[in-house]
């Protein structure tokens, strides 16, 4: 694919949003083994469903496969990754060298996180490395993107084609709420954000509506964040646990009252990609299962979302 | 190529009993046979046909390809993403992993995506300060040692977890490497050192150069006395000195690098001295292959791939093919 | 400080005597140390330890003292924090390639060991930093996983008349 003048990476993710589609990308985490089948076997369910899969990078302070690897792995077999940057476990000379392995290993897209607390993994033991933050990695990201330099000066030929990704977290805007955060990935180089679970639709129409107000949507990509629940407990277990998230108890009185739980779980989040694709300002929607990459694949099929889009 | 639908690293050798790995290195060694193996300095790009380049040369002349890991701190494409191209070619690679950049979990991630991209071989090093590098203001970390990371890919292939003890579905079938400097003080220690990273789990060595065959004939005394040439492959590293100029600024500038004055001298004093240098990097080659224990060279030569090979064949080191000395067959069994 | 590491590492044999005597005390009014409770002990122990081994070996408080297996001279002073052995980066003169100004800590520890009645355990694998004990009193560990009670033995099944 030629790299079109305005677009930053030559990523068919990027050319989808930008001919404005309603994109759909996924999730897979990288395995526990050290060969390649375990990596396809998760992931490509996803293949000509998704836009583009996510490789978590050491998710829950794990070791599992390095995300890189896995993303080369996809990407060799058709499925285009956003590689995923925590800059927990390496300082700026790996997070450098691995920015350049993945534009060597056709890896369009990357999205940088601050990545779990060591202590909540299985190795508290672990030195935190956090020698750059997040958006000093986006930032290190364009100028090698953009001037084909690396911080230390030193000239990259050819420049990589990079789409620059980060994460966001969808909140009630208060009275005064500036999203300072946004604008701070901005200006760091984020082309586009994926948002952490939105099943709160109200919430996160007046969130967008704030973003509005600044201008945001026109500036940056958002991608919301669904997934399809399992079961009322699993979801209850989400609105204890992950910061931000909020299943609305209607939902959860659904998983409870249903026959085939996972089914229904699956319906609301066919319903919510078809509901995302209308509101205005959302570009795509990011689907998140741990370890279910299937029921996503089965949740943007039935949602029949793909099918509107023109031919590419 | 095979028509196999998972990705294939460059069609993998059968897996041999007694093996720890499906690559040509391991194999080499085992039968008895003396190794070359030479290093790659990675381009400064993010072009994969760069890389291909220089390998295509170095293929031509040696077992295995050693892919740096921003050695000298020097930023360039990580160590997994060259030799994930390499491997995509089929070369045999050595994949160098430096204790300098990254954590245990980042590290224990490399292992298992080296693997699945085809590596057959891992060098654990400790890594260059972050000082003399492009980038002095990086924090070092250091969070393993050289020898903990042996212990690390050991406990990884063979018991099949990771540090943590939680299982891994696919262990990585890896031939477990790491780097000795018998040239730097302490040398007394130097052979005690070496027998720890062994019981760690170390199965061949790369030395840093060797200039000086007399403190090399007593490090490898030593090592013969705990009999642990019969536990590990010594690759002892050579490489040319392109004048008496550079070989002074080595001797100043790389870490552990020692050259005695008489090489400097021998150098200066020759009309020609590339081609004096290059005459010595091929005698000290066959003075190195013939010391007992010895099991192949690692050649070094900063980005002069093209140079490496005619060094490598006009020593003749390859072409000489046959089982070296009988001991060699208690390291095959 | 430096010049004081570089003695202990000299008198690395004296070092160990004391250390041994330490221990030994210790581990004697261990029942004592539990009833006061190890918790309450922490910072007083962490505090004095910082300062006697902070003057004698620039010690850097890592919580898992290795000091008896490195010939007196701290590993943490390394700047690559080497627990095992040297770097390949060590310079003729013995210095360090880091801080070239300072004397290689392996090139001290190796030059201890040799005086210490237990040098051989040098020659021992060390597992990699606990960074998660950082600050903590290694003292205070030691004594209590040397006196702690043994695990209960699982009970053993009734002999089955064969």
């Amino acid at each position: 694919m030629s790299v079109v003048c305005m677009h930053r990476s030559a990523g068919r993710l990027e050319a989808a949003l930008r001919a404005g589609h309603f994109v759909l990308t996924a999730e897979t985490s990288p395995p526990d083994a050290g060969a390649a089948g375990p990596v396809l076997e998760r992931a490509g369910c996803l293949k000509g469903i998704a836009d583009a899969v996510n490789v978590t990078d050491g998710a829950g302070a794990r070791a599992h496969m390095s995300a890189l690897a896995a993303a080369a792995i996809l990407s060799h077999h058709g499925i285009e990754p956003v590689l995923q940057f925590t800059v927990r476990d390496r300082n700026r000379m790996a997070l450098q060298g691995d920015l350049l392995g993945a534009a060597a290993l056709g890896v369009p897209n990357i999205l940088c996180l601050h990545g779990d607390d060591a202590k909540k993994g299985d190795q508290p033991e672990t030195k935190p490395v956090y020698d750059i933050d997040s958006r000093e990695l986006m930032r290190t990201a364009r100028r090698l993107r953009d001037e084909g330099l690396l911080p230390s000066g030193r000239p990259v030929e050819p420049r990589p084609g990079i789409f620059i990704g980060a994460a966001d977290l969808p909140v009630e805007p208060k009275a005064g709420w500036k999203p300072d955060g946004l604008l701070a990935k901005i200006d760091s180089g984020a082309d586009f954000v994926q948002t952490q679970y939105a099943f709160d639709l109200p919430l996160l129409r007046r969130y967008l509506a704030a973003l509005a107000d600044h201008g945001i949507p026109d500036r940056l990509f958002i991608l919301v964040g669904v997934g399809p629940l399992a079961s009322a407990k699993s979801a209850r277990w989400m609105n204890e646990h992950l910061f931000g998230v909020h299943v609305p108890e209607p939902l959860i009185e659904r998983l409870e009252r249903a026959a085939d739980p996972r089914a229904e779980g699956r319906r609301i989040c066919v319903e919510m990609l078809q509901e995302l694709a209308e509101i205005d300002g959302v570009a795509g929607a990011h689907l998140m299962a741990p370890k279910q990459e299937q029921a996503c694949a089965e949740a943007i099929v039935e949602s029949g979302l793909l099918g509107r889009r023109r031919a590419a | 190529m095979t028509n196999s639908p998972l990705y294939d690293p460059g069609a993998p050798l059968p897996t041999l009993p007694g093996h720890s790995s499906d690559g040509r290195l391991e194999r080499v060694l085992r039968s008895g046979r003396f190794a070359v193996t030479a290093e790659l300095n990675p381009p400064d790009s993010a072009d994969p046909r760069e890389v291909y380049d220089r390998a295509l040369v170095l293929s031509e002349v040696c077992d295995a390809i050693n892919a740096t890991d921003a050695s000298g701190a020097h930023v360039h494409m990580s160590s997994v993403g060259i030799c994930s191209l390499l491997t995509r070619a089929g070369y045999a690679v050595v994949m160098q992993i430096s204790c300098r950049d990254r954590n245990r979990i980042a590290i224990q991630g490399d292992v298992l995506g080296a693997a699945a991209m085809g590596v057959a071989n891992i060098l654990c090093l400790t890594g260059d300060g972050v000082q003399t590098g492009d980038q002095p203001g990086a924090k070092p970390v250091f969070d393993l040692d050289s020898t903990a990371l042996l212990e690390t890919i050991r406990t990884m292939r063979d018991k099949r977890q990771f540090l943590s003890g939680r299982k891994i579905a696919v262990p990585p079938r890896v031939f477990i490497g790491a780097a000795a400097n018998p040239f730097a003080p302490p040398h007394d220690y130097r052979p005690l050192h070496l027998a720890k990273k062994v019981a760690a789990g170390a199965q061949f060595i790369q030395t840093q150069y060797c200039y000086d065959v007399p403190l090399l004939r007593r490090f490898m005394d030593k090592v013969r006395e705990q009999k642990l040439h019969e536990k590990v492959f010594i690759l002892v590293g050579v490489g040319p000195l392109a004048s008496a100029r550079t070989a002074k600024w080595m001797r100043e500038h790389v870490p552990g690098v020692h050259i005695p004055e008489a090489v400097i001298k021998r150098i200066e004093g020759a009309q020609n001295q590339k081609q004096e240098g290059k005459r010595l990097c091929i005698e000290l080659i066959q003075e190195i292959s013939e010391i007992e224990g010895v099991a192949g060279i690692h050649v070094m030569a900063y980005r002069q791939e093209e140079y490496v090979s005619e060094i490598i064949t006009e020593s003749g080191i390859m072409q000489n093919r046959q089982p070296r000395r009988p001991a060699r067959e208690k390291i095959a069994s | 400080m430096y010049a004081v590491r570089l003695w202990s590492v000299r008198h690395s044999r004296l070092m160990e005597r004391s250390y041994q005597l330490l221990e030994a005390s210790l581990i004697a009014i261990a029942p004592l140390l539990a009833r006061i409770g190890y918790p309450r002990l922490e910072k007083p122990f962490a505090w004095t330890e910082r300062h006697l081994k902070g003057l004698l070996f620039d010690c850097q408080m890592c919580g898992q003292c290795a000091l008896s297996s490195t010939g007196m001279s701290c590993s943490m002073n390394c700047p690559k924090n080497l627990r095992n052995g040297p770097c390949g980066g060590v310079r003729a003169n013995g210095n360090c390639e880091v801080k070239p100004e300072m004397k290689c800590v392996w090139v001290a520890a190796w030059e201890g060991a040799r005086h210490m009645s237990g040098g051989t355990a040098i020659l021992e694998v060390q597992k990699p930093v606990d960074h998660s004990l950082k600050g903590s009193s290694s003292w205070l560990r030691v004594v209590r996983e040397k006196t702690a009670p043994p695990p209960a033995a699982p009970a053993k099944p009734k002999a089955v008349a064969s």
